[in-house]
């Protein structure tokens, strides 16, 4: 791979990470309404993917879905807007952090509903098939999101009609607070195999690893030989929402915790950056420089829009016809 | 009688209702924990075979209580958020509510189906429904809808015995409302609705969270020399149509406060129903306070937007008046004193 294209994985990462910090500090002023669900630790997973991704092709998102908009091409500043729920967000503040949109980017929604988005990239898929397109979908769910029926629907659906789907579930050993494996048979990636399509399992947490396999798959399916299913192996350093402490106790040990830290998908790129790429090592500095002031510039980007008139309230149930 | 918060007190019923009957089982995702308190420490005096945490899998755990209920459970599903029922529609709507009159009335379903409901802060259009309409509609389920601690204990107590399928939604905004309760398990008999506030000149109903708004709205119109009626009917399926009609015909005016939409809505239903009953006692045409006809949005201001608020109650409530002392004859008019 090329230096830039290096480079520019990690400033993804990187604008990830420091997005979702920067949003932390948000949640604990008071300053953000509804639920919050940040991304720390899994930044690798969402820019992975996407680095293979054109900006046509489709991604369907999560909860949890503030990394994958940005890493299909977000505006940190309509982003940061929706979710103080003011008019120059991505969803005029009518979506906030859950249902973050962007179809000029391919990006069909967060959604709140676990699950909610499988069916919809089969049904991504399938529009690129009719309509003749090369377009390839990628589908984020959760680990626990597996659970759901209608996962099992969509490979067998996409797998039947080849569709160009990978589905990417993200392994972040949790849902909501209780361990995925007490409540999942069998490995997730191999529910791939009944229906005869590919099953892999990566290092969630190393951006190159889940570029390859995502590279793999997101061909694959621009050839027309259907879906893939991928499980990113990777761990979530926040709470499942933020201010949960305020209702439950610790579900995870500290040391599981610090474990995972001890493999930071953002700092261990920078350090193998560092090492194979030693001459540029000030361009990471500038970096990191830049994206914090690009999400401080966000925030007050999303600090000085008005909220949307109330009559908003109104608008937006059907199109109009011809319009 | 101990301070208990509004979810507390279905907690107590519940607990008791475990303790009584062995074969009551709770269902549901994280219910050790249980987001919402109800099920919270249950695991620990009943056991992990009693407390059945499940997958995200709603559509197997809502439909699983139908044939647990049918083999002889008693179980409790915990849906979570009430917009989760859409997730698990067709084991309520073709199942659960199903069941016992396509049998011809072999099967009884015990289940009681929570969740929490309605909008709780910004949490936007998948968490925040008010479903009770849509499911009220379905025929076989019963719905129920409390205001109040004592009424939410009571009422979980009739659900969990009631030998069908019972929604039981609990209202997210009312959390933090705090009350003495009996310590002992009681029941509210589902169907039977309570005047909250005793009032001659406007009969309101109020469902759920738009029960305080309601009441505060009363005792200020009380001030204005207006007397309000409040009912809260608790329980939308069965309906105590009885004593909502009674509070008509003495009153001659009527408004509707439902948190949720219009169309189809519960309000509508209600105002038909009682229309229905006692149209030659209406003054005026009944009112109906709803939101809009939309999903609710995430943007505080907007969210605020579809609220109903006391001030909407009281403009409604010198509405109806108003239009009446229009219509009705001098002498009844002047007799009542109103308006
Ligand atoms: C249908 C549905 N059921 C339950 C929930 C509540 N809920 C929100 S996130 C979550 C856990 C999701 O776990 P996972 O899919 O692993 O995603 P993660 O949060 O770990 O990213 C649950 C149960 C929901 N939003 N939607
Ligand atoms: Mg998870």
């Amino acid at each position: 791979m090329l230096s830039d294209a290096l480079l520019h994985l990690y400033r993804l990462m990187m604008r990830i990470r420091v997005f979702e910090e920067k949003v932390q500090e948000l949640h604990k002023l008071g300053r953000l309404p509804g639920f919050v669900h940040v991304y720390l630790g899994e930044e690798a997973v969402a820019v992975g993917a996407c680095s293979v991704l054109r900006r046509t092709d489709h991604i369907t998102s999560t909860h949890r879905g503030h990394g994958h908009c940005i890493a299909k091409g977000a505006d940190v500043a309509p982003m940061m807007a929706e979710l103080f729920g003011k008019a120059d967000g991505y969803c005029k503040g009518k979506g906030g952090s859950m249902h973050i949109i962007d179809t000029s980017l391919g990006i069909l929604g967060a959604n709140g509903i676990v699950g909610g988005g499988i069916p919809m990239a089969a049904g991504a898929g399938l529009a690129d098939t009719v309509l003749g397109r090369d377009g390839v979908t990628v589908c984020f769910f959760g680990d626990g999101a597996a659970n759901q029926g209608v996962l099992l629907e969509a490979l067998n659906l996409s797998a039947i009609w080849k569709l160009p789907v990978v589905y990417l579930c993200e392994s972040n050993h949790y849902m909501e607070f209780t361990p995925t494996a007490d409540l999942t048979a069998g490995r997730i990636y191999r529910r791939a195999e009944p229906f005869g399509i590919p099953g892999v399992e990566v290092d969630g947490n190393d951006v190159l690893e889940v570029r390859r396999a995502a590279a793999e798959a997101v061909d694959r399916a621009r050839r027309g030989e259907g879906p893939t299913l991928i499980e990113a192996v990777t761990y979530r350093f926040a709470g499942h929402s933020e201010g949960e402490e305020a209702f439950v106790s610790a579900y995870r040990t500290e040391e599981e915790v610090e474990s995972w830290k001890a493999r930071d998908p953002v700092t261990c790129f920078r350090e193998r950056l560092l090492a194979e790429l030693p001459d540029r090592a000030s361009e990471l500095d500038d970096i990191d420089d830049a994206e914090q002031a690009s999400v401080e510039a966000a925030v007050r980007f999303a600090e000085a829009a008005p909220f949307p008139p109330p009559g908003q309230a109104l608008e937006h149930v059907f199109a109009e016809a011809g319009a | 009688m101990a301070n208990v918060y509004f979810m507390q007190a279905m907690h107590q019923a519940l607990a008791a209702a475990m303790e009584e009957d062995e074969t009551v089982v709770v269902l549901g995702e994280d219910v050790d924990r249980g987001v919402f308190g109800v099920t919270r420490g249950l695991i620990d005096r009943f056991g992990p075979n009693r407390i059945r945490k499940t997958p995200i899998s709603e559509a197997t755990f809502v439909g699983g209580a139908v044939g647990a209920a049918a083999a002889g459970l008693r179980p409790f599903a915990h849906v979570m958020f009430s917009s989760f029922f859409y997730v698990a529609m067709d084991q309520i709507a073709n199942q659960a509510a199903r069941l016992r009159y396509m049998s011809g009335g072999q099967v009884e379903l015990p289940i009681v189906y929570f969740a929490g409901t309605g909008p709780s802060g910004s949490a936007a259009a998948q968490h925040s429904e008010n479903p009770h309409s849509i499911l009220m509609h379905t025929a076989g389920l019963k719905v129920v809808m409390p205001s109040t601690p004592y009424d939410a204990k009571g009422l979980m107590t009739a659900a969990i015995r009631d030998p069908n399928p019972v929604i039981y939604l609990a209202d997210l905004r009312l959390s933090r409302l705090r009350a003495a309760v009996p310590a002992e398990p009681y029941e509210i008999p589902l169907g039977s609705a309570d005047i909250k506030r005793v009032g001659e000149d406007v009969t309101v109903v109020a469902l759920a969270s738009l029960v305080p708004p309601v009441l505060e709205a009363a005792a200020e119109l009380e001030e204005e020399g207006v007397s309000v009626e409040v009912i809260d009917p608790r329980s939308l399926v069965p309906f105590d149509w009885e004593m909502v009609a009674a509070s008509v015909r003495r009153t001659g005016r009527l408004v509707v406060a439902d948190p949720a939409r219009r169309l189809c809505g519960a309000a509508g239903e209600i105002i038909a129903g009682v229309s229905e009953r006692v149209w030659d006692s209406l003054l005026a045409r009944p009112r109906r306070l709803t939101w809009p006809d939309v999903p609710v949005p995430f943007s505080p201001p907007l969210e605020k937007e579809l609220d109903v608020g006391a001030e909407d109650v009281k403009q409604a409530v010198r509405d109806v008046l108003d239009e009446s002392s229009r219509r009705i004859p001098a002498a009844r008019g002047a007799a009542r004193g109103s308006a």
